[in-house]
């Protein structure tokens, strides 16, 4: 498993390489020019050339394109941010915990209510449980985040006045961004759910369960679900990659300080070196969740664990040293 | 009379599929004594899966429901048993061998635990000695207890079945049902696993519903036969009943369907048609129009089931001579 995780970690490489390269040449070949948009109208021609000096904003792309990596994997500086000239890593990191809690809430949520009403749909196929929450589901997948926004900040906030409509501070203000970016992956993951152990609840293996005389709830849970979580832990993972990145719209509306706010305004902005470093987060976030993912299908498949755990010694040896 | 483990009596299955009902099991009786082997032979789609799901009392039952009839084991409703009640019969008094052992383990839990997991159900044991009897079962079946340990991936079909034969012998049930346990092996496995079968069903009186396609198998370990067609017994007695004195023209045909080794002739001789649809039966004798001795009243109203001799019934007019059931 170590082996594994090892090389899965050395795999990241060429992929955030092939990241900071993309992102640069996007950025690079983009047109705007960083110095007139930061600078304003009021500057003149030497305040350009100053700034563009400054931030070595002269030389070619391949030139650029070094000096950046070069900065990047031997000092890990993702550079100074032109706008508030505080450091990018800085920056990143001071917006992070927003994002994790909001999307670490979100996903939460999204687990618990999808699962549950998938298993259930699953189980009571066609029954009316089933078809209101099926239809519930293809509502919130097709919901669009700033509508259903702004929905819950009128019902909520101004009519009823329970909760606050913008702002993160406390407990009682994650509620309402929470449900908003929360709905389109409880509706996915109660979708996958749902398809996923409909077809597991036909296989034999379940009816085997069943004519041993086995409980129907520990049927469900202990045999049915277990080999349908696969395809949920996909969906899961994705979910709350998506979530990482930053809510743009959600960030917006209740005006959280997040990532994904973050990255908008640097874009808008034209600051290079707080796009090129927010990108190479998410991705780097990305592919530790990816690797998450895959340590848990190993968790859940045996027939996965053992392709990565070639000559291990077996769970037999093992108790029959322990016996000794 | 009190020997008697399983009792049927005019047991009726009907399936719903797309708005049409499907009759799978008409009207069928039989009845099975305690440590004896019966064998169901049919083709598929005669209702002998459907049967022995019944026994077990795990039919589907979102489309699935029993129409009419009884299933005794040991003088006791199953039909009616309290679900907790079906729970502690399924796996401990009636065990159940699937057909398919390449799908029937459930893929995520070793072997071992699955063994185990059927000896806590039934029995108060701590966690240690079930694991250690289902060792003793894996014994039992040939396999070496090492792979306790081991998921069902990484054992071949023959070894997966006989992982499932420990699995539904583990609580030494007085039944034991086995759909075509062999039909998903190989030719040179499926003796080995009948032999095993047999031997430990021997060892513990156990009684046995097998079913199968092959006539063959029947011959060699079951006491009773009975041929099934359309959901419908045809004809049921003694091995040696349906074997020497063949009255159904089923039953006939199924055996001029063997190849014989020692007669020389030119093909076998196939049954005409095909089964018909079980959701659009024929009136009077489901087998009529495929029977080369049809007449005209074979068509019509029910063809009752006929004594021919002590234990042998069958359900063709061509033995109304007899005492009719």
């Amino acid at each position: 498993m170590f082996k594994f995780i090892l090389k899965r970690l050395l795999m990241m490489i060429p992929v955030l390489l092939g990241v900071t390269l993309v992102v640069f040449t996007i950025m690079f070949f983009t047109p705007g020019d960083p110095a007139s948009i930061i600078l304003g109208d009021m500057a003149t021609e030497e305040d350009r050339e100053i700034f563009r000096e400054e931030h070595g904003l002269n030389g070619s792309f391949i030139e650029q394109y070094i000096s950046y990596m070069e900065r990047v994997i031997i000092h890990g500086d993702l550079g100074t941010s032109y706008t508030t000239k505080l450091s990018v890593t800085e920056e990143i990191l001071s917006r992070f915990p927003t994002t994790f809690k909001l999307a670490g809430l979100s996903i939460i949520l999204a687990c618990i209510i999808g699962i549950a009403a998938g298993i259930i749909s699953a189980t009571r196929q066609y029954s009316l449980f089933d078809r209101i929450s099926t239809m519930l589901a293809l509502i919130g997948v097709s919901l669009p985040n700033f509508w259903q926004g702004m929905m819950l900040i009128i019902v909520f906030s101004a009519w009823l006045g329970w909760l606050p409509p913008s702002g993160f501070s406390t407990p009682i203000h994650w509620i309402l961004p929470a449900i908003t970016i929360g709905t389109s992956s409880a509706a996915n993951i109660m979708r996958m759910t749902r398809s996923s152990m409909l077809e597991v609840i036909r296989q034999d293996y379940i009816r085997t369960a069943r004519a041993k005389g086995q409980i129907e709830r520990v049927v469900i849970v202990k045999h049915a679900l277990r080999n349908a979580l696969i395809p949920i832990i996909t969906v899961v993972g994705l979910n709350f990659g998506k979530l990482l990145g930053g809510a743009v719209l959600t960030e917006s509306i209740f005006s959280i300080a997040g990532i994904g706010k973050l990255m908008v305004d640097a874009i808008k902005a034209k600051n290079t070196p707080m796009v090129q470093g927010g990108v190479l987060f998410i991705a780097v976030v990305m592919c530790f969740i990816n690797l998450l993912v895959d340590i848990l299908y190993a968790y859940v498949d045996p027939a996965i664990r053992s392709q990565y755990m070639k000559g291990r010694k077996t769970k037999f040896e093992r108790r029959i040293a322990n016996e000794g | 009379m009190d020997n008697k483990i399983l009792d049927i009596k005019n047991l009726s299955i009907t399936y719903e599929a797309d708005g049409a009902i499907v009759k799978a099991v008409n009207d069928i009786s039989f009845s099975l004594e305690k440590g004896d082997a019966l064998g169901i032979v049919g083709e598929t789609g005669a209702g002998k899966t459907t049967t022995a799901l019944a026994i077990m009392q795990l039919l589907p039952n979102i489309n699935s429901k029993i129409a009419g009839g009884e299933i005794k084991y040991e003088g006791i409703d199953v039909i009616t048993m309290s679900e907790e009640k079906k729970r502690e019969y399924r796996g401990n008094k009636i065990s159940m061998i699937f057909q398919d052992p390449m799908t029937a383990l459930n893929p995520i839990f070793t072997v071992g635990e699955q063994i185990a997991e059927v000896i806590r159900l039934h029995n108060t044991v701590t966690e240690k000695e079930a694991s250690k009897r289902a060792e003793n079962m894996l014994e039992m079946v040939g396999i070496p207890k090492n792979r306790y340990y081991d998921y069902p991936h990484q054992f071949s079909g023959g070894m997966k079945q006989r992982v499932i034969i420990a699995i539904a012998l583990a609580c030494t049930p007085s039944l034991l049902i086995a759909d075509e346990p062999t039909t998903a092996l190989d030719v040179t496995i499926q003796a080995q696993v009948l032999a095993l079968i047999e031997g430990l069903r021997k060892e513990n009186n156990t009684s046995l519903i097998l079913i199968t396609h092959d006539l063959g198998v029947i011959a060699e370990t079951c006491e009773k036969a009975a041929i099934m067609y359309a959901g419908e017994i045809v004809e049921i007695g003694t091995t040696e009943q349906i074997f020497n004195n063949t009255r159904h023209p089923y039953t006939e045909g199924l055996f001029g369907s063997i190849p014989n080794i020692n007669k020389k002739v030119h093909r076998l001789t196939p049954i005409p048609g095909l089964a018909p649809d079980p959701a659009d039966l024929p009136d009077g004798c489901k087998f009529a129009p495929r029977c080369k001795y049809k007449c005209e009243e074979c068509e019509r109203g029910n063809i009752p089931a006929f004594l021919v001799e002590e234990g042998h019934f069958v359900k063709c007019l061509r033995c109304r001579d007899n005492q009719e059931v």
